[in-house]
């Protein structure tokens, strides 16, 4: 395994690019050094990133939006005084992933990259739409986090290509977001079904809506149906049911050794609800 | 494969050593600096066992390289006591009975630290939530959660 | 045995709470587990392990392994013993799998190299070439008639005929006449129940460090409950002569029973020999659960008759564990469990054990108990409800006490489940309010206890403190127990007292730590080897008095003579003896080597609270009291942790842990990722009640605490969970997709 430290994106493109084998992109390490350990994938070539400049910075711009940094670990996002003030559903799944420990180290682009339908960043991340820059041989693109996982442990990132910086939009106004997931225990497991809901109101009505499902599905996904369940609703009892509806609707799960096809169905309805109702309450509750 | 020489600071101490890229800090710490004490229960990042403070942050060792360590300051268990003095947690630990066989206790001190240090008066549901990633399988957590929240107010009280 | 100078009060160190003698060096890191022990020069070994659940191994090439820079030796079946027989082939089939592979993780070759990377690497050059052949792994299925067979011939004379040759052992036992019991009963309930094996997910993984010469001498250094197993076997598979071997036992970290049996030492003497070098072998953790001993998987019925008084009339239990691919599993402790804690006029129990392409089991506390309580109390629970009866009333009703004949044959001495009702049912806990979807569960346990082989040696120093060499592994504590009993007994402090664990050439024989015995067998051996020392004490003071042995008694640290007639002698302390040992006849050391068969066996009553999710089937713990009966607690503080870390297994146990196998045959979970042990946040605290019912085969009326913890804990949360979810779940685990689907069974009607 050949390791290296580029100090620019466009270095470990490059490095990447001409590597043979297999190449993995080193930031917080929590799902390569496992799959390392584990036997499932020893790299070949291994980028670590981290040391790029401004990897580590979390950064609100003018407009309100923000840039994280691609080695900003979940702990540094929990920390921050006011990232999660914007949008709490963001951080706090980002905080759902692993223990204390790997929050020490764990990042969203790494929980992206890692390809898997339950990571629990990516549908808070989706719901908020947050775009990421790619840095490849060729130069670099903006591209939708919903359109980089293309299936369990895949990407549609290209030989040499990675993620070089996310942006969040700004919040605006009256607008809330929530994450829940299920899991057996209270922390430690992998997300059995996870919901997450972003919305802005205007008055009590519900004006926009993003709602995306994990875990019920090859990848997360972004579901039009659920938001549109919800949109010019006040989130009352008829829109809830038929935002559970179009998320059982939108689902194709599969049965294996974290839960059943029956039982993700359900709890993926259930789950959207919950979600919905924290974000609705957080989005009155927000300023202007 | 050639190996990487990596220079980094152990509770304080500057060590030198020589690793292949695949190898762990929990297996540089055991292997080839024969510190011990650091415990290796899953190689996954599922038990904690191994938890360090790597800059400060909590993390588990065997999801950190050994050649991330460069630069970067590293504490273990054996830095947690000042020669014979135990600390606060440490004497705790004992008096409670806060461990039995003593496999994660190591890692438990060492997060248990890093959380006092960042929130010297945490609820038992924070204590509780901070530590779910140290599994412990023969106390069930009772004589730990206790032995922490009861140092918490002694260390509060002595500040 | 008969025991003299039995005490049961006016103790002056057993019931206080020191801190344990190897406290600081488990706070600081400085104590030495398994894969802490180095040698210079050592190898580090890695095993290859068999990919299918049932395979013929047609072909093992080494060759490329063997060709890596670093590797030193490869092993494969034909490096150990021939012509084993009986368990001591069983193990070695196990530890090293001979024309087939059994289970999905069976070793079939391992390598030794320079380092652990190597290795490893190594291992993945061994060539296997399998044929892969059919598999089962589930209990009934494994009975079935078409069921493929494991091994032919397997099962012993106990298995009556026409069963499948998968069913290897059978036990069958009880009194009375049942089907008289159940036309006597208001109530008959009957059903059926499963659990899913699980196991003790000890935090340190197995690991040792052995060495063997090509004469035949080694020595062995491993986290293991009992190192004179160890050697007896690693001498049979490698074809030594016992005393040759020398095993020293490691800090362990957690056991549970599973580190009773044997899994990779002889693999590594192999190693050692084929190599001249020592060789260190710690196991993955995929590996941990994929092939060392997980508990049985059971399929359960039981049918109980009671009448509207709430008196049992009969109970009948069939129970059919699975124990992995060799005889084993516990089925008679299963069965024998099942009714011990009620006097019953007619009760039944049978038991098959029953193997399947899985590892083969080992003990993990109370083995085969919790199971059977699981399945008992569930019914106990269903017919309280279903006649409007309480739930301990009902069990006070029924419970076994001293002179019971218990429900697997002997007659109980004194015995303290009554206590134990009664205590709970006087606990806050038994009576405070529940909240909107909570519900409460009680149930009983029982364990059998044992005593076995011990050996003890308490030898003075001439500064009169003492060392004493116990050859029981100190799994949680046992140290301090051991300490404050010898303290007792010389009436010196606690902290003069070191406590080692001996080598296996320092003390006689001792069984392993498991059945509960440490504090009770090595306990009292440690209590009679003090007396045997204060003999000595008590015969040298008697020379230098001029004054016959008899008249010289022990008192407070010092002999004394024993009356006014004896003589008038200022006390002499035990440091004033021991400073003159050398010149007074030799030193003093106290000794005790017996086989304790008065162990007492041990009940408990649990109590727990439970919250069910109704649209995730999520199950939340949110009150555990747990109040058991210890006869004397040593170290109360210790026992406490026992009670705590016994209900704490069993939560896990109840409702998420389990070994899930896929349509292949192979095991899905073999990561603590998807093994999901109970973390910090999914517990309350755990409350504690130790009841004290003297054992009468104890010296301090010690019971042992260990096991009996984990036997209530399965029904007691089966009854709150179907109490709270206002539906019967019959099946272990209760996760959440079994909650719902039974909630929505129930809505269906």
């Amino acid at each position: 395994m050949q390791y290296h430290t580029p100090a620019s994106f466009e270095d470990a493109a490059a490095i990447a690019a001409q590597a043979d084998g297999v190449t993995r992109f080193l930031a917080g390490g929590t799902d390569v050094l496992v799959q390392l350990r584990a036997d499932i994938v020893t790299p070949d070539t291994l980028i670590d990133i981290k040391g790029i400049t401004g990897t580590r910075d979390i950064a609100r711009n003018p407009d309100g939006s923000w840039q994280i940094g691609i080695a900003v670990s979940g702990a540094e996002m929990t920390e921050h005084p006011a990232l999660g003030r914007d949008w709490p559903g963001v951080v706090e799944a980002t905080d759902l992933i692993g223990s204390t420990q790997v929050q020490g180290r764990c990042t969203m682009v790494g929980n992206l990259c890692n390809g898997s339908p339950a990571a629990d960043a990516v549908p808070a991340m989706v719901a908020a739409g947050i775009t990421v820059t790619v840095t490849g041989p060729d130069g670099t693109r903006d591209v939708a986090v919903e359109d980089i996982p293309t299936g369990p442990g895949k990407t549609s990132l290209a030989k040499g290509e990675l993620i070089s910086a996310v942006h969040i939009p700004a919040r605006g106004d009256h607008g809330g977001d929530a994450y829940l997931r299920f899991i057996p225990r209270t922390e430690m497991d992998i997300a059995v079904v996870g919901a997450a809901v972003n919305l802005r109101l205007e008055g009590d009505t519900i004006t926009e809506a993003r709602v995306s499902l994990g875990a019920v599905a090859p990848t997360v996904l972004l579901v039009q149906e659920a938001a549109d369940a919800i949109i010019g609703t006040t989130l009352d009892d008829a829109a809830l049911a038929a935002l559970a509806q179009a998320a059982r609707d939108a689902c194709k799960p599969i049965d294996d050794k974290r839960g059943t096809i029956k039982f993700r169905t359900h709890v993926v309805g259930v789950l959207a609800q919950r979600a919905a109702k924290i974000a609705y309450e957080r989005a009155q509750k927000a300023g202007k | 494969m050639s190996k990487i020489h990596v220079t980094t600071t152990v509770n304080g101490d500057e060590v030198e050593f020589l690793c292949d890229p695949r190898e762990t800090v929990l297996d540089v710490l055991r292997d080839r600096l024969g510190m011990t004490g650091t415990k290796e229960g899953c190689g996954t990042g599922d038990c904690g066992a191994c938890s360090i403070t790597l800059d400060g942050r909590l993390v588990c060792s065997c999801l950190v390289l050994g050649v991330e360590a460069e630069g970067r300051e590293i504490a273990t268990v054996e830095g947690i006591a000042t020669g014979e003095d135990l600390h606060p947690l440490q004497q705790k630990f004992i008096e409670y009975a806060a461990l039995q066989c003593g496999i994660c206790t190591p890692g438990i001190l060492v997060a248990t630290k890093a959380l006092l240090e960042k929130n010297p008066d945490p609820t038992e549901t924070e204590v509780r939530y901070w530590l779910a990633g140290n599994l412990c399988r023969c106390t069930g957590y009772d004589k730990i959660i206790r032995a922490v929240m009861d140092t918490a107010a002694d260390m509060r009280e002595a500040s | 045995m008969a025991l003299d100078n039995t005490k049961s009060t006016g103790f002056t160190h057993v019931g206080t709470t020191p801190d344990r003698p190897d406290g600081v060096d488990k706070v600081t890191g400085r104590a030495r587990f398994g894969a802490d022990i180095t040698a210079p020069g050592m190898l580090h070994a890695a095993i290859v392990r068999s990919p299918h659940a049932h395979a013929r191994i047609k072909r093992i090439d080494t060759s490329k392994a063997e060709a890596l820079a670093g590797v030193k030796g490869v092993v494969t079946r034909a490096d150990f013993a021939t012509g084993l027989t009986g368990e001591n082939w069983n193990i070695l089939e196990n530890v090293m799998a001979g024309d087939t592979a059994l289970y999905d993780g069976h070793a079939v070759a391992a390598v030794a190299a320079t380092s652990s990377l190597i290795a490893r690497d190594a291992a993945k050059l061994v060539v296997v070439e399998y044929e892969p052949l059919p598999h089962v792994t589930d209990v009934d299925k494994a009975m079935a008639a078409d069921a493929p067979v494991i091994r032919e011939g397997a099962a012993d004379t106990s298995v009556p005929k026409g069963l499948h040759p998968n069913v290897v052992r059978y036990h069958e036992s009880g009194h009375g006449d049942v089907e008289a019991g159940f036309a006597e009963a208001d109530l008959v309930v009957e059903d059926h129940f499963k659990t899913e094996a699980t196991h003790q997910g000890y935090i340190e993984p197995h690991a040792c460090l052995g060495t063997l010469g090509g004469d035949g001498k080694g020595e062995l250094w491993c986290c293991t409950q009992g190192h004179w197993n160890v050697q007896k076997i690693c001498a049979a598979l490698l074809g030594l002569e016992t005393a040759n071997l020398r095993v020293t036992a490691s800090e362990i970290g957690g056991g549970f029973g599973g580190k009773t049996a044997v899994f990779i030492e002889p693999v590594a003497l192999a190693l050692a020999r084929k190599t001249n070098k020592p060789v260190k072998l710690v196991m993955p953790r995929a590996d941990v659960f994929k092939a060392t001993g997980p508990t049985a998987s059971t399929s359960m019925d039981i049918k109980i008759g009671m009448k509207k008084d709430g008196t049992i009339t009969a109970a009948q239990g069939t129970f059919r564990l699975q124990g992995g691919a060799f005889p084993g599993a516990p089925c008679e402790f299963t069965a024998m469990c099942a009714f011990a804690p009620y006097a019953l006029k007619n009760v039944r129990q049978v038991g098959y054990d029953v193997m399947s392409n899985r590892p083969k089991q080992a003990a993990y506390r109370a083995p085969g108990s919790p199971m059977a309580a699981f399945a008992v109390e569930s019914v106990i629970d269903e017919l309280c409800n279903r006649l409007d009866l309480d739930p301990i009333e009902t069990r006070l009703k029924n419970a076994s006490k001293k002179g019971t004949k218990a429900s697997f044959g002997p007659t109980f001495d004194r015995i303290g489940l009554v206590e134990t009702l009664e205590a709970a049912k006087a606990h806050p806990h038994y009576c405070a309010p529940l909240k909107p979807g909570q519900g409460r569960g009680i149930s009983c346990g029982f364990w059998f206890n044992h005593g076995g082989e011990t050996a003890v040696s308490l030898a003075l120093s001439e500064d009169g403190t003492a060392q004493l060499a116990v050859g029981t592994p100190d799994i949680g504590g046992s140290r301090a127990s051991m300490a404050l009993m010898a303290a007792e007994e010389l009436g010196i402090p606690y902290e003069n007292i070191r406590v080692t664990i001996a080598d296996t050439a320092t003390l006689g024989y001792n069984e392993v730590s498991h059945g509960s015995r440490v504090t009770y067998a090595s306990g009292l051996a440690t209590i009679q080897a003090a007396r045997d020392a204060v003999k000595k004490l008590c015969g040298r003071a008697a020379a230098k008095w001029g004054i016959p042995e008899d008249a010289v008694k022990w008192e407070n640290g010092c002999a004394v003579p024993s009356g006014p007639n004896a003589g008038d002698f200022d006390p002499l302390p035990i440091a004033e003896i021991t400073k003159r040992m050398g010149a007074t006849g030799g030193p003093i050391v106290g000794h005790f080597e017996a086989t304790p068969e008065g162990a007492g066996v041990s009940f408990a009553t649990h109590i727990v609270d439970a919250e069910v999710d109704p649209e995730t089937g999520k199950t939340s713990v949110v009150r555990y009291t747990v109040v058991q009966d210890a006869g004397k607690a040593i170290h109360p503080t210790y026992v406490e942790g026992q009670f705590q870390g016994g209900a704490a297994q069993g939560i896990g146990w109840a409702l998420n842990e389990e070994y899930i196998y896929g349509e292949d045959g192979r095991l899905q979970n073999a990561l603590f990722l998807d093994y999901r042990i109970p973390v910090a946040s999914d517990l309350p605290m755990i409350d504690t009640v130790i009841v004290e019912v003297p054992n009468p085969g104890h010296p301090y009326g010690v019971r042992g605490v260990g096991e009996t913890s984990i036997c209530p804990p399965l029904a007691a949360i089966a009854n709150a969970v179907s109490a709270a979810a206002g539906v019967r779940l019959r099946q272990l685990p209760m996760s959440p997709p079994r909650i719902l689907e039974a909630l929505e069974q129930q809505r269906n009607g």
